[in-house]
C-alpha cells in the first residue's frame, strides 16, 4: 500500500493526493474486472434479478449475525446467502414456477426477515445504512485485500469454468449432451455470485452493487461481436464509469456510488444507440 | 416385441441396439418395450404424434432419462460398449442478442483454454476443419443468435460430429428451416452417413423427404406401432390413423 500512496503523492493529480480516494482508486482497480467478468455471465445467464435478491439476503445475513452477537456478521451473511442460493436452486429446480416470480418470492423473504431481525425488540435501522447506501470513499486497506482475494478466486474460477458456464447459459441441453453438468455449474455459479456479492456488499452498498453486477455486462452485450469483446468491453465499461463516477463524486460532493452507476446508465444509452452497428 | 427388418440382430455391421426400452414417469408408461436396431450408414427417422415420447426416446438414448431395458453400441467381433453420441438439439434456443460467436461456441465444446481469452491458431483452424464438413466455413465469426434455420442446423450438425460419434441423433432439425435449406440439410446428412459410416436417427414432423432418405421409418406412440422402410410405413394404415390422414399419400 505504501508504495500506492508514495505513488499518487508524486503526480500532479490533486484528488488523488488524499488517501481515502487512492483507497477507493484501488478498491475500483479491483472491483473492475470483479464485476465486470461477473456481469457478463448474470446477464447470459438471466440471473440480474438473482443477483438483486442475493444482496437482500446479504443484508438480512448481516442482520442475523449482529442480533446474534457475532464480532464478525459479514462471515454470517456469507453463510445465509450461501444457504438462501442453495434453497433457490433447489426450489427452482422442483417447481413450475417461473423464476422470476420464484426470485420475487425469496428476495421479499428475505427483505422482511432482514428487517424483522434488524428492528426486532425496538432495535434502530440506522446502523445497517452503511450496508445498503455503502461508500467506497470509506474503503479500508482491510476491505481492499479482501477484494484482491475475491478478485483472484473469481478469475482462477472464470479460467477453469468459464466454457461450460457460458455454454450452460446459452444452451443447456446442448452443454447436458456435451457431458456438462448442467444442474450442477448453475449451482456451482450460483454460490459464486453469493459469496462475491455478500464480501462486497459493504465496501460498495446493496443499492450499486446490482448496477455493477448487470450494467456493464448489459452494455458490452449491446455492442460486442463475440466472448472476448464482451468480457473485455464489460471490464472496460465498469473501469470507466468507475473513474468517472469518482471524479464527479469527489468535484461535486455527491455520493460516489450513486455518480458510479450513473456513469454506467450513460455507458448503456450509448451502447443502446450504436447496437445497430453490430453484426 | 418389435424387431427391425434386420432381424433383430446385428448381423455383421456394427448398430445400436435397443431392447425391451420403457420410460415411465411416476405410473404412466411414457415408452413401453420399444425395440429398434440401427445400424451403421442408416438413416432412421422416428415419427409421430406430439406427446408420443420420441424426445423422452432421445433423451432415454442420451442418458438424460431414467430407464428399463437395453441401449447398446456393438461392432462385430467387440463386445457391446455405450456408443459415442454426437446430438443436434431442436434448434430455437440461442438468443438473438448473445455475444457469442460460432468460433467461441466450438472453443467452449471442444477447448480447456477459456473462450474468452480469444481462440489460439491452431483451435481456429480445427474449427474450420469442423465447420468444412457442413461446407459452413464462412459462418465461423457470425454470431450464432444471427443463424438462419438452415445455418445454425449446419453449425450444430459440425459440432455434433466433432469428435466423430458412433451415432448421430438431431431432434427435430428440420423445423424452422426453409424448403431448400430441408434439401440443403438431408443431402448433407446424406454424404455425412456414407462418408463416415456412422448411424443417424432423427425426430422429424416433414414427412415429404422421408421416401428420398430414409432407411426406416419409425412410428411411435408410447410404443412402437410399424417400423420398417419409409414406403412401407408412410402406406400403413397405422400412420393414417395416426396422423387422420384420408386417402393420398405422403
Amino acid at each position: 500500500m505504501s508504495i500506492w500512496y508514495a505513488l499518487w503523492d508524486a503526480l500532479p493529480i490533486e484528488m488523488f493526493h488524499w488517501d481515502f480516494m487512492k483507497n477507493a482508486l484501488l478498491a475500483l482497480l479491483l472491483m473492475a474486472p470483479l464485476f465486470g467478468l461477473l456481469s457478463t455471465m448474470i446477464v447470459t445467464g438471466r440471473m440480474s434479478f438473482f443477483s438483486d435478491a442475493l444482496g437482500h439476503s446479504a443484508f438480512t445475513g448481516i442482520a442475523i449475525g449482529a442480533i446474534c452477537g457475532l464480532a464478525a456478521p459479514i462471515w454470517a451473511a456469507v453463510i445465509f446467502s450461501v444457504a438462501f442460493a442453495l434453497l433457490f436452486s433447489f426450489v427452482r429446480s422442483r417447481s413450475n414456477q417461473a423464476a422470476d416470480t420464484l426470485i420475487g418470492v425469496f428476495s421479499s423473504s428475505a427483505v422482511a426477515l432482514g428487517i424483522f431481525a434488524a428492528t426486532v425488540g425496538g432495535g434502530s435501522f440506522t446502523k445497517y445504512n452503511k450496508y445498503l447506501i455503502g461508500d467506497i470513499l470509506s474503503v479500508t486497506p482491510g476491505e481492499i485485500g479482501m477484494l484482491a482475494l475475491v478478485l483472484l478466486a473469481v478469475v482462477i474460477f472464470w479460467v477453469l469454468y468459464s466454457n461450460r458456464l457460458t455454454l450452460t447459459a446459452i444452451h443447456p441441453q446442448l452443454a447436458a449432451s456435451r457431458g456438462i453438468p448442467v444442474g450442477l455449474s448453475q449451482t456451482l455459479f450460483t454460490v459464486a455470485i453469493a459469496v462475491v456479492v455478500t464480501l462486497s456488499i459493504s465496501s460498495v452498498g446493496l443499492l450499486i452493487l446490482n448496477s455493477l453486477l448487470v450494467l456493464p455486462g448489459a452494455s458490452a452485450r449491446n455492442v460486442a461481436r463475440n466472448l472476448k469483446q464482451y468480457h473485455a468491453l464489460s471490464v472496460l465499461f465498469a473501469f470507466v464509469a468507475g473513474i468517472a463516477g469518482l471524479t464527479v463524486s469527489y468535484y461535486s460532493g455527491c455520493s460516489a456510488g450513486a455518480a458510479i452507476s450513473l456513469g454506467l446508465t450513460a455507458i448503456f444509452a450509448v451502447t443502446f444507440c450504436l447496437r445497430k452497428a453490430r453484426a | 416385441m418389435n424387431l427391425t427388418h434386420h432381424g433383430g440382430s446385428c448381423g455383421h455391421s456394427c448398430c445400436l441396439r435397443v431392447e425391451n426400452l420403457s420410460v415411465k414417469i411416476g405410473a404412466d408408461d411414457i415408452l413401453k418395450d420399444v425395440n429398434l436396431h440401427v445400424h451403421c450408414g442408416e438413416l432412421v427417422a422416428l415419427i409421430g404424434p406430439n406427446g408420443a415420447g420420441k424426445s423422452t426416446f432421445l433423451k432415454a438414448i442420451l442418458g438424460q432419462r431414467e430407464y428399463e431395458g437395453v441401449i447398446a453400441f456393438s461392432e462385430p467381433g467387440q463386445r457391446s460398449k455405450k456408443p459415442r453420441i454426437g446430438y443436434v438439439p431442436q434448434s430455437p434456443a440461442f438468443d438473438p442478442s448473445d455475444p457469442v460467436s460460432v468460433a467461441d461456441l466450438f472453443a467452449c465444446c471442444m477447448s480447456r483454454r477459456p473462450a474468452f481469452l480469444g481462440l489460439g491458431k491452431s483451435m481456429r483452424q480445427t474449427v474450420l476443419d469442423c465447420l468444412s464438413r457442413v461446407h459452413g466455413e464462412d459462418l465461423i465469426d457470425k454470431r450464432v443468435g444471427t443463424l438462419s434455420g438452415g445455418e445454425l442446423q449446419r453449425v450444430l450438425l459440425a459440432l455434433a460430429l466433432e469428435p466423430m460419434p458412433n451415432i448421430l441423433i438431431l431432434d427435430e432439425p428440420l423445423s424452422g428451416v426453409d424448403v431448400e435449406g430441408m434439401q440443403t440439410l438431408m443431402d448433407m446428412l446424406d454424404e455425412i452417413r456414407k462418408n463416415y459410416d456412422l448411424s443417424i436417427l432423427m425426430t422429424t414432423h416433414d414427412f415429404s423427404l422421408l421416401r428420398q432418405y430414409a432407411d426406416q421409418v419409425v412410428l411411435i406412440d408410447h410404443a412402437v406401432l410399424i417400423q420398417g422402410p419409409p414406403d412401407r410405413v408412410l402406406d400403413s394404415e397405422e400412420f393414417h390413423r395416426t396422423f387422420h390422414l384420408r386417402g393420398g399419400s405422403v
